[in-house]
């Protein structure tokens, strides 16, 4: 795509990870000129600073209705927001809900020409949401992985275990109790607490 | 969805709210079990902002929303999106917000304030001889946040300072804004002064940044502000599961209503996955006794918030024209009688009606608006309504 064709596209969104993944995807899809905004206090100013033809926005952001006057034609608005993804096509507004983003068209904007944009768009959201889900799951699996540690230093104390020994009582209770063995840990974390 | 009623299995309910006190008959109905006994389990879904609200109830991610009645009004017309026909059998409240000005604009407005500054025609002339002020010193416009461009917050603002002589859209910069972030900009001086609902406005009173000038009940005396909105067609499908939601909000209304369990509605609406606000501050809403002032200044009004009172919750197709009407004024929608038709019929009076066997409370205002300026309203004659007023986008 030659740069003087490329649209304007600004990306409002206060993750600044998430924003930098699509930045990048848009990019790389040849679309030259894109801005971020990740200071919603005066989010108005700025994109008529701007001026883009394309505002992507995380569905998390309260500042989603701020751009929702810009549908309206009055002083305050310079060029009006023409639509809201494609308002005939409920399956792309569908699968950006459900990404967690919304696209506003300005007004003048080629509509054939946002398709690749919102695709992009969604698939990059999921792409950050699934990384972030994945980030989260080795959290908890590596404070899980503390609060075991734990639990198997009080029962070697108390019950003179090996290391091995204490891990499968852990195992065992966890089994018969039908829990977790982190849960087993906690208990008896905070078991020895109140004991103490 | 398919109807399970006295299956003895529960109808699962998604419905979308914002962290408002007027949510509060939905945030009862769930919290105190009365859905639940109607055979309904429903799941409370928070949102950030209207727009996410609108859009889900639209494309059926909702059953059902706490939604700002005039974008149920908008979404029907097709007004700058997607034409989905919305319906509303239940009104969540009446009134319930209040006009919140900074230290600097309040004492302006009230060295100019010729008379009493309860009174909103004398506020709004002040108001005018401040803006005047404002223009031949060169300052920049003031600027007005409020929630929604469809929202009775826009609407009571600019039918407030337009009776004074001031153009919302010429003399002053009005700006929409989400509710959480109001206090913050008001006293970054983002904004002068704001319109919104609880628990906003005592939030800035308590935190010294601004005052209370006017509950939006000195402007109207019944403004329908947040309803339970759900599509035209989920009512033609599930009309046992709509009556049993209706039956469910009204009990709560009472419940709420009712001074001695008051207290404990508020700690509802105070809970984290609630409102995640001090209850005492909720208190202040549902009781209609606000500090107005950093300086702990009280005022006290029986109409700053219906919930169930005096018939707020049976939805009045009057209000919804009174709504139109102003769409109309402000240049956001043409005027014609099919489209006061289709918005008189969001407000389904006939399936609360239907579902709670009550009889309709007979208004007590003549005209059901209760204007503190102007001619009654009549919804037959928009058009001659609408010219009685001076300032105007028609």
């Amino acid at each position: 795509m030659a740069a003087e064709s490329s649209p304007k596209i600004a990306i409002v969104d206060e993750n600044p990870i998430r924003a930098a993944i699509l930045e990048e995807g848009l990019r790389e899809a040849g679309f030259a000129s894109v801005e971020r905004v990740g200071e919603m206090n005066n989010l108005l100013a700025r994109i008529y600073q701007i001026d883009p033809d394309v505002i992507l926005i995380d569905l998390e952001n309260p500042s989603r209705d701020v751009l929702e006057q810009m549908f309206q034609v009055s002083r305050a608005v310079r060029r009006p927001i023409a639509m809201f993804v494609d308002q005939s096509d409920t399956a792309s507004i569908q699968a950006s809900v459900d990404a967690g983003v919304s696209a506003y068209i300005v007004d003048g904007f080629r509509k054939e020409r946002i398709k690749s944009i919102i695709d992009l768009c969604i698939s990059r959201f999921n792409a950050f949401a699934k990384l972030q889900d994945e980030l989260e799951r080795t959290k908890t699996a590596l404070e899980e992985r503390k609060v075991i540690d734990r639990a198997k230093g009080i029962l070697m104390k108390l019950k003179g275990l090996s290391e091995d020994e204490a891990y499968v009582l852990l195992r065992s209770t966890a089994m018969r109790e039908k829990k977790k063995i982190a849960d087993i840990a906690q208990s008896i974390i905070t078991a020895s607490e109140l004991l103490k | 969805m398919t109807e399970q009623k006295g299956s003895g299995s529960l109808t699962p309910l998604r419905i979308g709210f914002i962290p408002l006190v007027d949510a509060a008959a939905l945030l009862v109905a769930v919290g105190k079990g009365f859905a639940r006994d109607e055979g309904l389990d429903i799941t409370l879904l928070r949102e950030v902002s209207w727009s996410n609200v609108r859009d889900k109830l639209n494309l059926g991610l909702f059953d059902a929303a706490h939604l700002l009645a005039p974008v149920a009004i908008a979404s029907s017309l097709g007004l700058g999106h997607v034409k989905v026909p919305i319906v509303t059998p239940f009104n969540l409240g009446l009134n319930g917000n209040a006009i919140t000005v900074s230290p600097a604009l309040y004492a302006a407005i009230m060295a100019e304030v010729d008379g009493d500054p309860l009174n909103p025609l004398l506020t709004a002339q002040a108001l005018l001889r401040v803006v005047t002020a404002r223009k031949k010193a060169g300052a920049e416009p003031l600027v007005f946040g409020m929630t929604f461009p469809f929202s009775t917050h826009n609407y009571q603002l600019r039918f407030w300072m337009a009776a004074g002589g001031v153009d919302p859209d010429e003399d002053v910069r009005l700006v929409v804004l989400p509710p959480p972030y109001m206090v913050d900009s008001l006293a970054s001086g983002h904004v002068d002064a704001f319109c919104v609902g609880a628990p906003w406005n005592s939030v800035a009173v308590d935190l010294g940044v601004g005052h209370i000038l006017h509950f939006v009940s000195d402007i109207l005396a019944r403004a329908a502000e947040k309803v339970l909105a759900v599509r035209q067609p989920w009512v033609e499908k599930n009309p046992a599961v709509l009556a049993a939601l209706i039956r469910a909000h009204d009990r709560a209304a009472e419940f709420i209503e009712d001074p001695g369990s008051r207290a404990e509605a508020a700690a509802i609406l105070a809970r984290p996955e609630h409102l995640d606000v001090d209850a005492e501050v909720i208190g202040r809403t549902l009781d209609g006794r606000l500090k107005v002032s950093p300086e702990g200044k009280v005022r006290e009004s029986s109409r700053y918030l219906l919930v169930g009172r005096e018939g707020a919750a049976r939805p009045d197709p009057v209000q919804a024209a009174w709504l139109y009407a102003q769409m109309v004024r402000w240049g956001q929608a043409p005027l014609s009688d099919a489209s006061l038709a289709i918005a008189r019929g969001v407000f389904r009076p006939d399936l609360y009606d239907a579902a709670t066997g009550k009889a309709a409370v007979k208004p007590q205002l003549s005209d059901g608006v209760g204007a503190f300026v102007g001619p009654a309203f009549d919804p037959s004659v928009i058009t001659g309504h609408l010219d009685s007023f001076p300032i105007r986008r028609r």
